[in-house]
């Protein structure tokens, strides 16, 4: 093996390997253009405007308005943000501030397994423990009659399944914190919990922004468990227990059918093409300022 | 005060910690309680019967071994072009260059891409190329969806990869692309780890699958033809109004979840044996 | 016989013959393991060597002519640039981020800087031993093998002659010799850098350059180490960088004192020892700064 050879499959190895990398992120923009593309029949003679935040959904009529679908997925993430923020902090800075070696041991594993069922699976529990939960505890307190199939139910089974994500990222934010810094405030007299809510708190608070950011948008895409209890239905919600029809949803739910109708189909794409640029701003906002703080640490 | 909003906020944050638990222990057991009671042998063995869908006998045989052709062929895919992408952007290019800043958050966003989106996307490709729901239309959008899972979390354990050992190859004369024998080696339970997690991911997604497998009674002989997957077995069965199908909705729930947890044990036990004698 | 012998020897025969091939069209490079150096003279000579770091002047203005076959040991206080130049002669600061190289380094009249010179070739040429014995994740005789391997040596039996042979030069073979297929991670550390000492052997360098290549070692390994640069030094010529005056005195033939990335004073070790003209080099061999 001549070193000429080698330097040559040095070289084109390298070619190879770029194209390669060049190809995945082509997929990305790839990907806006190909929903663009094939969502663009339903921007002709409506506004933007009109398509979001319109109530009228008849397809058959050829009227898309998406605000149902737009207020469910709101709804559903909202609860679930609000429900998993708390928990997840507060697992968080037990888990880098208090907790010992051995507990960590334990809730490791247990956040694991979180992160990897499938969310059919958190489907399955919802419809077995949440749903019912609801229309037969919760609901009779506050309204006459709920199925349980609703935005709550989506939200909380949403909640826990971002419960993980969280605090993974929580806790990598806490653990970046320099000890000095925990030493000093600990060493002016400051207790722990006032240590870790001026200092660690404080410090991270960009970092927690961007975490919750990338959490929002995890829960935005998520498709079979929410459409498994949200009950599914095209109407903008009133209260925690109505039923929410979210667009990852509806995309799933309509796809056998989208064919036989073009403009349909493109209504659905233009659903996916909201997923896709959500998801897409808040990644990339999210993200950079991960990488600068992870940067930082460094 | 201060020491009263100590106690306070212990109490809250022990309160969170047993909630997450109660949460764990709540999924396990009930898809474990559902679950068992509607297993049998039957299930895991056959595939649907006749009148499969109205309670008559038979199993989800189909749905196992769909799921397991996908997956399958989908990690291996992932892998031969994961690892290439992991090489160059650590070997190659230089540690604060622009395109790996941009790779890597192009992977951070496809990552953060919902399923359902890859699904709705590779079912536009598909129809663009003529192709039907399929085996093979699976197979590309779940390494679509991998490809993200092996490249981050391969690279985390790749930006580790220690400078000495790397100047030490270079050093007896090899070329960037020889040092990939000594990367892979020592990366190796990253690998390892990365893979389990992308089978995790790539057998327990529903929504990508959805359009571009389709679903079928049989097991597919050939890439053109549609195949069921686990997930989608769960999904189609629990819709169904009849309770014996309701059974075995749970029984395929508890096949993907006792799946799934073994793999997560699997990666917890691959990071903690080789993060603890690994060199450095 | 079994089928898998037989595919060995088949194998054996192929690469055999398209080595032979390659070299009779002559576009093949292969290390002429006779297992002793050819004996013809090899010289380093560095002319104007400036080395900048983002900005930093690293190395100024360095003139040196390393004699052939000796021990030169490179001295000085930490951070006068000993290692840069050491990193410098095998391109290896190449990665180091933001670097500038000014000036020629002759070897064997050609100049490994600016003339182009094929990398992996001058990396072969100059063995690095490094600060920390740094084995390659694999087994001990693959470490050793790796080398022989991406420099185009394929054959079964060659290989293991190659590994042998080296093992014993650099005094492991009878302490490995029967586990050669375990982890080189698990060998002790000073067991290690001879394993390291090896490997860069084994792909037939002309220089051995040794970054402080006992400070992380025991006492009794760094004698180890010594004894066989003493050894060595009849087929190579040896460039170390050190920290510790004494081992200096112990081995060397030729001196060069650093001072803040210049070269103060170089010359043979009895007189820059007995004798040192500069005032800087007799404050550091009385111990007034390390």
């Amino acid at each position: 093996m001549g070193t000429n050879f080698r330097i040559i499959r040095d070289k084109s190895a390298g070619g190879l390997m770029f194209i390669l990398l060049i190809l995945s992120i082509a997929l990305l923009i790839a990907m806006g253009i190909g929903l663009y593309w094939k969502a663009a029949p339903v921007f002709e003679g409506r506004a933007l405007k009109e398509l979001l935040f319109s109530a009228n959904w008849k397809p058959l009529k050829g009227e898309f308005g998406f605000l149902p679908f737009v207020m469910g997925t709101l709804w559903v993430t909202g609860i679930a943000v609000l429900l998993a923020l708390p928990v997840s902090l507060l697992a968080a800075t037990f888990l880098t501030e208090y907790a010992k070696p051995f507990v960590k041991k334990y809730v490791f594993p247990a956040l694991d397994i979180l992160a990897a069922l499938p969310s059919v699976v958190y489907g399955v529990w919802g419809t077995l423990i949440i749903v019912p939960w609801i229309s037969e505890k919760l609901a009779p307190l506050f309204v006459e009659h709920s199925t349980g199939y609703s935005a709550l139910a989506g939200g909380i089974v949403l909640g826990v399944m971002i419960l993980p994500l969280l605090v993974s990222l929580f806790i990598e934010l806490f653990s970046a914190v320099p000890n000095d810094l925990r030493e000093a405030s600990l060493g002016l007299g400051a207790t722990k919990w006032q240590t870790t809510q001026k200092v660690v708190l404080k410090k991270t608070i960009p970092g927690m922004i961007a975490a919750v950011v990338l959490a929002i948008s995890r829960a935005f895409g998520e498709t079979i468990a929410v459409l498994m209890v949200c009950g599914n239905l095209a109407q903008v919600p009133h209260s925690l227990f109505d039923p929410v029809y979210p667009i990852p949803a509806l995309i799933a739910n309509n796809y056998g059918e989208m064919l036989s109708l073009p403009l349909y189909e493109a209504a659905l794409m233009f659903a996916a093409l909201i997923l896709f640029v959500v998801v897409l701003l808040f990644n990339v906002a999210s993200r950079m300022v991960l990488y600068r703080i992870e940067k930082k640490a460094s | 005060m201060k020491f009263f909003v100590e106690k306070l906020m212990r109490v809250l944050m022990v309160l969170s910690l047993l909630l997450v638990f109660g949460f764990v222990i709540s999924i396990i057991f009930t898809i474990f309680s559902k679950g068992w009671s509607a297993m049998s042998w039957d299930m895991i063995t056959k595939l649907p019967g006749g009148g499969f869908y109205i309670g008559k006998e038979g199993g989800f045989l189909n749905a196992i071994v769909g799921s397991l052709y996908i997956v399958g062929a989908s990690t291996l895919l992932g892998l031969f072009i994961s690892i290439p992408v992991v090489f160059y952007l650590n070997i190659y290019l230089k540690k604060n260059s622009k395109l790996a800043y941009v790779t890597r958050l192009a992977y951070d966003v496809l990552f953060g891409i919902p399923s359902i989106v890859y699904g709705a996307f590779a079912f536009t490709i598909m129809i663009y190329l003529g192709i039907k729901a399929s085996l093979l239309g699976g197979i590309i959008v779940i390494t679509l969806l991998i490809i993200p899972i092996f490249v981050r979390s391969m690279d985390e354990v790749a930006k580790e990869f220690p400078r000495e050992i790397l100047d030490a190859t270079y050093s007896l004369g090899a070329t960037r692309l020889e040092t990939i024998r000594v990367v892979v080696r020592q990366i190796a339970p990253g690998i390892a780890t990365a893979t389990l997690l992308s089978i995790g991911r790539a057998i327990g997604d529903a929504a990508a699958v959805m359009f571009t497998a389709g679903y079928t009674d049989s097991i597919p002989t050939s890439l053109s033809q549609p195949a069921a997957t686990l997930p989608l077995a769960v999904f189609f069965q629990l819709s169904s109004p009849i309770a014996e199908v309701q059974d075995r909705a749970y029984a395929a729930a508890l096949v993907l979840t006792v799946i799934v947890l073994i793999l997560s044990l699997l990666g917890r036990y691959f990071t903690n044996r080789f993060s603890k004698n690994k060199l450095k | 016989m079994s089928t898998k012998s037989s595919f060995n020897s088949l194998y054996n025969r192929y690469s055999h013959w398209r080595e032979s091939a390659a070299v009779r069209r002559g576009k093949m490079f292969r290390p002429d393991y006779k297992f002793i150096r050819k004996s013809d003279e090899s010289e380093l000579v560095v002319e104007d060597l400036n080395v900048y770091i983002k900005n930093n002047h690293i190395l100024k203005n360095i003139n040196l002519t390393i004699p052939d076959k000796k021990i030169t040991c490179v001295i000085g206080p930490s951070g006068c640039g000993k290692s840069t130049l050491l990193k410098t002669f095998n391109r290896l600061i190449d990665s180091v981020e933001g670097v500038k190289l000014d000036g020629k380094v002759l070897i064997d009249g050609e100049d490994i800087i600016h003339s182009g010179t094929e990398i992996t070739e001058l990396r072969r040429k100059m063995g690095l031993i490094s600060q920390r014995p740094c084995p390659l994740p694999m087994s001990i005789f693959e470490n050793v093998a790796y080398g022989c391997r991406i420099h185009g040596i394929r054959m079964r039996r060659k290989l293991n002659m190659i590994v042998q042979h080296y093992l014993k030069a650099a005094g492991l073979w009878d302490e490995v010799k029967d586990r050669l297929r375990t982890p080189a991670t698990r060998l002790s550390i000073g067991q290690q850098q001879r394993l390291c000492l090896a490997r860069s052997l084994a792909v037939e360098p002309q220089f051995i350059l040794a970054d402080e290549a006992t400070s992380a070692l025991d006492p009794i390994s760094s004698k180890i180490i010594e004894d066989l640069f003493v050894k060595l030094k009849e087929n190579y010529s040896i460039i170390m960088v050190t920290h510790t005056l004494h081992q200096a005195l112990r081995i060397a033939d030729y001196v060069v004192f650093m001072y803040l990335g210049e070269v103060i004073e170089a010359g043979d070790a009895q007189s820059v020892f007995n004798n040192p003209q500069h005032e800087l080099t007799k404050k550091y061999l009385s111990g007034a700064f390390s």
